[in-house]
């Protein structure tokens, strides 16, 4: 039975090559704690999803671990250095890439702009007024190679508001891509999609498997069983379990505190 | 590499001869041509009208430029014409009528002051930094009453237009509407080079979503102040313009009313467009004056126009050109 005591998911041994070390994060909102001393360690190379039942603090973990919302204790690590109070681009420089929940992307511009804005990011300062950077194949190339990655360089020359909402998800993986990135944040990136594009949609998540430091954040339980190396399950803004899927099914406290309930509505 | 890897490239020019293009093209040439009909017919009101339309015309395209690329609406854009107008009446009073001098310190005072006002402007969106333009342009507004020495609430006449030492007598007043002219398409022809870099897409993609620009890696903050910036040096040059033109400066030159002027040749024109503050500028300010040539009401009439077309017609007269009614390029 769940005890109530905050599990360490770091992995020991492993800290040294650790390439995210979360210790004991942590935030409150008012009264409510969304991440409750989180402790987390993520090697270089793993795909590691994080489950929880809504009002988990997932969403509280994307927004700590991107820099949108800062910590009141605890200190994230990413490569060695501590990026705890760092501005959301910074981290983004270090090679920490999200994509979002909700699709957020830049609606008056084709897919191939989004991308290579991403790409251009990470091209040294854009203090460069006078040559057109959409015929800059520095940019352009890598952007469309990123959108092959997803397969969507067919609809390269759209604008995002004429895509569909699963092309749309497609676009930001790109996006998150396009940067090089070390570590990917993915954020419930199978929303609102139909079984179609989901299929698809981790099928690419298995391509990158392995090549990518991945941290998935997700709802759908199939996904993340399939996927993940590992799974660290929050309730209440705290690590209740953590380890590997078959560990993680069989634990009863989590059984009780996010598969039953789920069971019990009908498998959600 | 050719053009073929890159979809988005061959999606974008659509045919070259399109009304919009036409259009512009004829406005362009009826406005290179203008001192030749003036000399022809001896009407001089025509050319001090257009000077005036073709120097508030850069101050459009400065304002369109942070607005319609950037989102950044400043309600405060004519400080930029008084600064730059009083850097030259000040200079001017105090017996520097150098242009070479008057010029360059209008758009260094009006880069100082984007400075000061868009480093604390910008760390706010939407209604909050409308307001702390307006803030600061109320300000200045003030400072210049204030100063009895170059005429206060009255103003001050300058004697001399700048002096460029023979190179250019903009006392002559065709040269003078030239010089403006080369100045307009000059600053046109920037900001189409500026919107289309990497600098421009990074203010678009601002204005688009700041959110994401961030998440991606870019520090929006310094782009876009420094996008305020290059549009207030814009402006002010814009002042110094007027200064030369009308002789006399006042603090009226940075009413606030004359930075809602501002904003509405911009929203008329076509927000976001390269030749849409120009467009605008021309159709306001021609209204502007026909209307008050046949009734004291004009705003009565000059109002509800502007209502409909900011109601029916959402990419302003550039986006009626290109046959766009409603719903301009996502906000």
């Amino acid at each position: 039975m769940y005890a109530g005591a905050s599990r360490d998911c770091s992995k020991g041994d492993a800290v040294a090559t650790a390439l995210l070390e979360i210790n004991g994060l942590t935030k409150r909102f008012g009264g409510v704690v969304a991440a409750d001393a989180i402790t987390l360690d993520i090697p270089a190379g793993e795909f590691h999803a994080v489950i929880g039942p809504n009002g988990a603090g997932k969403t509280t973990l994307v927004g700590l671990l991107a820099g949108e919302i800062l910590a009141q204790g605890g200190a994230i690590r990413f490569d060695g250095s501590d990026i705890t109070r760092l501005p959301v681009y910074r981290r983004s420089r270090l090679g920490l890439a999200r994509s979002f929940q909700i699709t957020s992307l830049f609606s008056d511009f084709t897919a191939l702009d989004n991308v290579a804005l991403a790409v251009q990011a990470h091209r040294g300062h854009s203090f460069r007024f006078w040559q057109d950077a959409r015929r800059e194949q520095e940019l352009r190339k890598p952007a469309q190679v990123a959108l092959e990655r997803v397969g969507l360089a067919a609809r390269a020359g759209a604008r995002v508001d004429r895509l569909s909402h699963g092309e749309r998800r497609q676009l930001e993986i790109a996006m998150a891509l396009a940067a090089s990135p070390r570590l990917l944040l993915l954020d419930e990136p199978m929303a609102g999609m139909g079984p179609e594009e989901s299929a698809h949609m981790v099928e690419m998540l298995r391509q990158l498997k392995g090549g990518v430091t991945i941290l998935l954040i997700e709802h759908d339980m199939e996904t993340v069983f399939a996927l993940a190396n590992r799974i660290t399950v929050l309730v209440y803004g705290r690590v209740i379990a953590c380890g590997e899927p078959a560990v993680i099914r069989d634990d009863p406290a989590v059984r009780q505190a996010y598969l039953g309930e789920k069971q019990d509505r009908g498998h959600g | 590499m050719t053009a073929s890897l890159d979809p988005s490239l061959e999606a974008a020019p659509k045919s070259l001869v399109t009304v919009r293009s036409a259009f512009t093209a004829v406005l362009l040439a009826f406005l290179a041509l203008l001192p030749l009909y003036v000399a022809l017919t001896g009407n001089a009101f025509v050319l001090t009208l257009f000077t005036r339309i073709v120097i508030m015309a850069i101050g459009a395209v400065s304002l369109n430029l942070i607005m319609g690329y950037g989102g950044m609406v400043s309600f405060g854009h004519a400080a930029y014409l008084g600064i730059g107008g009083y850097a030259v009446g000040i200079l001017a009073k105090e017996g520097v009528d150098s242009g070479f001098a008057q010029w360059p310190v209008a758009v260094a005072a009006s880069a100082l002051y984007a400075v000061v006002v868009g480093a604390l402007s910008l760390r706010t969106r939407g209604v909050y930094f409308i307001m702390i333009t307006l803030a600061f342009a109320q300000m200045i507004y003030y400072v210049a009453i204030g100063l009895d020495r170059y005429g206060g609430d009255d103003g001050l006449t300058i004697y001399r237009r700048s002096q460029f030492g023979g190179l250019i007598d903009l006392s002559n007043k065709t040269l003078f509407y030239y010089l403006c002219l080369v100045l307009l398409i000059a600053s046109i022809y920037m900001v189409s080079r500026l919107i289309n870099s990497r600098f421009g897409l990074t203010i678009r993609g601002s204005r688009s979503n700041d959110r994401r620009m961030r998440a991606i890696g870019f520090p929006t903050f310094r782009y876009r102040l420094v996008c305020f910036v290059i549009a207030g040096a814009l402006c002010g040059l814009a002042g110094a313009l007027l200064a030369n033109h009308t002789n006399f400066i006042s603090p009226a030159l940075m009413h606030w009313t004359r930075s809602g002027d501002l904003i509405v040749m911009v929203v008329l024109g076509g927000l976001g467009s390269l030749f849409g503050p120009l467009i605008g500028t021309v159709a306001f300010l021609l209204l502007e004056e026909a209307l008050s040539r046949v009734t004291e009401y004009a705003n009565l009439i000059l109002g509800p126009v502007l209502l409909l077309v900011a109601i029916y017609v959402r990419g302003g007269i550039e986006g009626l050109l290109e046959g766009r009614r409603s719903g301009y390029r996502a906000p």
